[in-house]
């Protein structure tokens, strides 16, 4: 990919909610970084005749799109996905930048882990941020070596997929990561409350015969991390927050002033426990799909400021592990490729304006993870995304970047879609004619 | 019921698919094939030639038995695969095991699995019709049938009938399955037992929740109480099997509340002074050797009407 990338996007809309910016206007790209943002046209302005140009047409020009929650299944589950797949998958869908979870095999829990992802890291549609796990190997015990993971390229430390356990493990691990200017990222989750189950819990799980997760298992343990973070004063940061009552829950921390930020996948403002139907594994997560209330709950909280941000939690799994039997099928679904499109509905259904779709979206992702990007500044790498909030299309399988395709759109009809994705000035993703 | 009626499946995966009709029909067509079972030669050729697999992935006796009985006296072949021995335990997937048995053609596959929602899984791979022998906690369709059969026979009508089910109906794909089918015919149905075994949203099943035994069972002309299993002290869902029964199980004292010519039902096997006093279980009120009876009948109307209705 090419360094010394030069071009010039005009006639597009600038969307910069970190500068208020709303206007129509043009982004000069010179080697790879932003040369010059402003109004109107580059009439005026004395231009290099070779140099390359696209007419937006009109569509948004925003930071380019940074999703704080993936797993990119490498090493260990490369038939799932790669760094590779991955990216190219987060570049079609807008996105510049990606922060991939520990639970691969092994587990990144340490240095040589974390190398070997940036090794995969550097040739790939987008910038990667590996996160390590608190525990070493994910099993609850011990901290794992955040410093040195650090020094290889992590910013922040999760046990995502299983919940810390043990709270003092958990306290110790909030005030270590300060040391190492780490995020702390909490899969927040009552095992005792949450364990066999397979859905949410409630009348569609009784009717099917599928043991139950209740949102208070997920309520009662974001509650112990809000204490833990207001007790030692450290941020924490709450990954896919599914219920109205955590919700709720956060609202009020943030009132108080506890340093807290959090995010919600698509999937939990677009889609109930009723997407499970007869034993749809697409519709298997965790925390699984709940009830309308709560996804009319997420959508307030996004639109209020309560959510920070927007991460899809993609987890792909192969037809191996999701075509059996419910209970034994993988939780997760993809979602790099759909996230845009789901989050564009919620503008077009008057919930977010479009500022504030693109604050979710990087702005904010790019903060809580104190990583570059969200802005459009001069002088700053070029990683841009061109969305067309109309562009109709079905979301299906054999278009996607993905390796896995486990997914409840799938063949659905969707509006909204990054035309042109670019890392420090290189396109990444341009959506075929 | 018109002339054109038509039984309209191809699979028996639940109750909850099925309409008043359908259950009906079943059981009229249940009804005229127990005598069958009462000749001395106790074998029709209706089924010769058609090829039944039970493919029993959870321990099963009665229900298996019952089935293999059904099918041998409509003269199919069976075949029974059990959990342990089988390609389950050697790691391959259901998927792959049901496509195996496809490829042998059979005409019917029975399956008994641990996992809710399994049937139908098996059926969305294999052309075969599938009987659905108990999933989970999901439906337990043919023992629901026989129940239904059972009462019909002993009180000549479902409608209008109360039904009480005492016991774990969180786990009970008995439960659901009668809940179900109870209530699609037009009988009341109310559910009793300890808090942690009931679940939530049992009332749009169809099922009125009673905060006690004997509020259930007040004026029920229908008593059934539901197996505890002894592995739910450990989850932690009771304090002990001493305290359910005193607290949950179906006495003679329970009894009293019911009508004087209640029923008393039970899927079995019976924990004997847990959820059933043994003196009920044997006494002139109990049907539950009826039911054991009236399931070979059931499940041979199944399997006609899947395999053999033309």
């Amino acid at each position: 990919m090419s360094v010394d990338s030069s071009i010039l996007l005009e006639n597009a809309r600038l969307l910069d909610p970190a500068s208020g910016r709303d206007e129509t206007g043009y982004v000069l790209v010179r080697e790879g970084r932003i040369a010059a943002v402003a109004a109107g046209s580059p009439a005026g302005v004395e231009l290099p005749a070779e140099l390359p140009r696209m007419d937006a047409g009109g569509c948004w020009l925003t930071p380019g799109l940074i999703d704080i929650h993936v797993h990119l299944r490498e090493p260990g589950d490369e038939h799932k996905e790669t760094v590779a797949s991955g990216t190219a998958a987060a570049a079609a869908g807008g996105l510049t930048a990606v922060a991939c979870m520990p639970n691969t095999r092994p587990v990144n829990d340490c240095a040589a882990v974390t190398c070997q992802i940036m090794a995969a890291a550097a040739t790939a549609s987008a910038r990667v941020y590996p996160v390590g796990s608190i525990s070493a190997g994910l099993k609850g015990e011990v901290l794992a070596p955040f410093g040195e993971m650090r020094r290889a390229g992590v910013r922040a430390v999760s046990d995502d997929g299983r919940p810390v356990v043990n709270s003092q493990l958990m306290r110790r691990a909030l005030e270590y990561a300060g040391d190492h200017d780490l995020l702390v990222i909490s899969h927040a989750e009552e095992e005792s409350l949450s364990r066999d189950g397979v859905m949410n819990e409630g009348e569609i799980a009784t009717r099917l015969g599928l043991r139950g997760i209740p949102a208070v298992a997920e309520e009662i343990m974001i509650y112990r991390d809000l204490a833990l973070a207001e007790y030692t004063g450290r941020p924490v940061h709450i990954a896919h927050v599914s219920t109205a009552g955590a919700v709720e829950l956060l609202r009020r921390a943030k009132e108080r002033g506890v340093r807290v930020t959090a995010e919600t996948a698509p999937h939990y403002f677009t889609l109930t426990e009723e997407a499970v139907g007869l034993y749809d594994t697409r519709a298997k997560m965790n925390p699984p799909l709940r009830t309308a209330a709560d996804v009319a709950a997420i959508r307030r909280g996004l639109a209020d400021g309560t959510l920070d941000a927007i991460a899809t939690d993609h987890a792909p799994h192969s037809s191996l592990e999701k075509d059996q039997e419910f209970d034994l099928a993988a939780n997760g679904i993809i979602g790099l490729e759909s996230a845009l499109p789901l989050a564009l509905a919620l503008v077009r259904e008057g919930v977010l304006s479009p500022r504030r779709l693109v604050e979710l979206l990087t702005t904010n992702p790019a903060a809580i993870l104190g990583v570059p990007g969200g802005r459009l500044v001069v002088g700053e790498p070029a990683d841009l995304t061109i969305v067309d909030p109309e562009h109709r299309f079905t979301f299906q399988a054999p278009d996607l970047h993905s390796r896995s395709h486990n997914s409840p759109f799938l063949d659905l009809e969707m509006q909204g879609r990054a035309v042109l994705t670019m890392m420090n000035g290189a396109v990444t993703w341009r959506l075929p004619k | 019921m018109s002339a054109e009626y038509i039984f309209p499946h191809r699979h028996i995966l639940g109750l909850a698919e099925m309409a008043d009709v359908d259950i009906d029909f079943i059981l009229k067509t249940a009804e005229s094939f127990k005598e069958i079972s009462q000749r001395s030669i106790k074998k029709v050729p209706t089924l010769r030639g058609k090829t039944v697999i039970n493919l029993f992935l959870e321990p099963s006796t009665r229900t298996r038995l019952s089935f293999e009985v059904a099918a041998k006296r409509m003269s199919a072949d069976t075949f029974n695969i059990s959990g342990a021995g089988s390609s389950a335990a050697k790691g391959e997937t259901m998927v792959d095991t049901a496509r195996n048995l496809a490829a042998m053609n059979p005409d019917c596959i029975i399956i008994r699995h641990s996992c809710s929602g399994s049937p139908g899984l098996l059926a969305r791979h294999i052309p075969a019709p599938v009987i659905n022998a108990g999933d989970g906690t999901h439906e337990h369709p043919s023992q629901a049938l026989l129940d239904l059969m059972t009462v019909r026979e002993h009180k000549g009508r479902l409608a209008g009938l109360k039904v009480a089910i005492i016991g774990d109906i969180t786990h009970s794909r008995v439960a659901h399955s009668n809940i179900i089918g109870f209530s699609r015919m037009g009988a009341r149905v109310r559910v009793a037992g300890p808090a942690t075994l009931m679940p939530p949203g049992i009332a749009a099943m169809g099922a009125e929740c009673c905060s006690s035994v004997q509020e259930a069972v007040s004026g029920a002309d229908v008593v059934m109480a539901l197996r505890v299993q002894k592995e739910r002290q450990r989850d932690p869902l009771l304090p002990s099997l001493r305290e359910y029964a005193i607290f949950y199980g179906i006495t003679p004292e329970v009894m009293a509340h019911a009508r004087p010519d209640a029923i008393i039902m039970h899927p079995g096997p019976i924990n004997r002074g847990v959820e059933l006093d043994p003196a009920l279980a044997d006494g002139p009120h109990s049907v539950i050797l009826d039911q054991v009876t009236n399931g070979v009948a059931v499940r041979m109307a199944l399997l006609y009407l899947i395999m053999g209705g033309e």
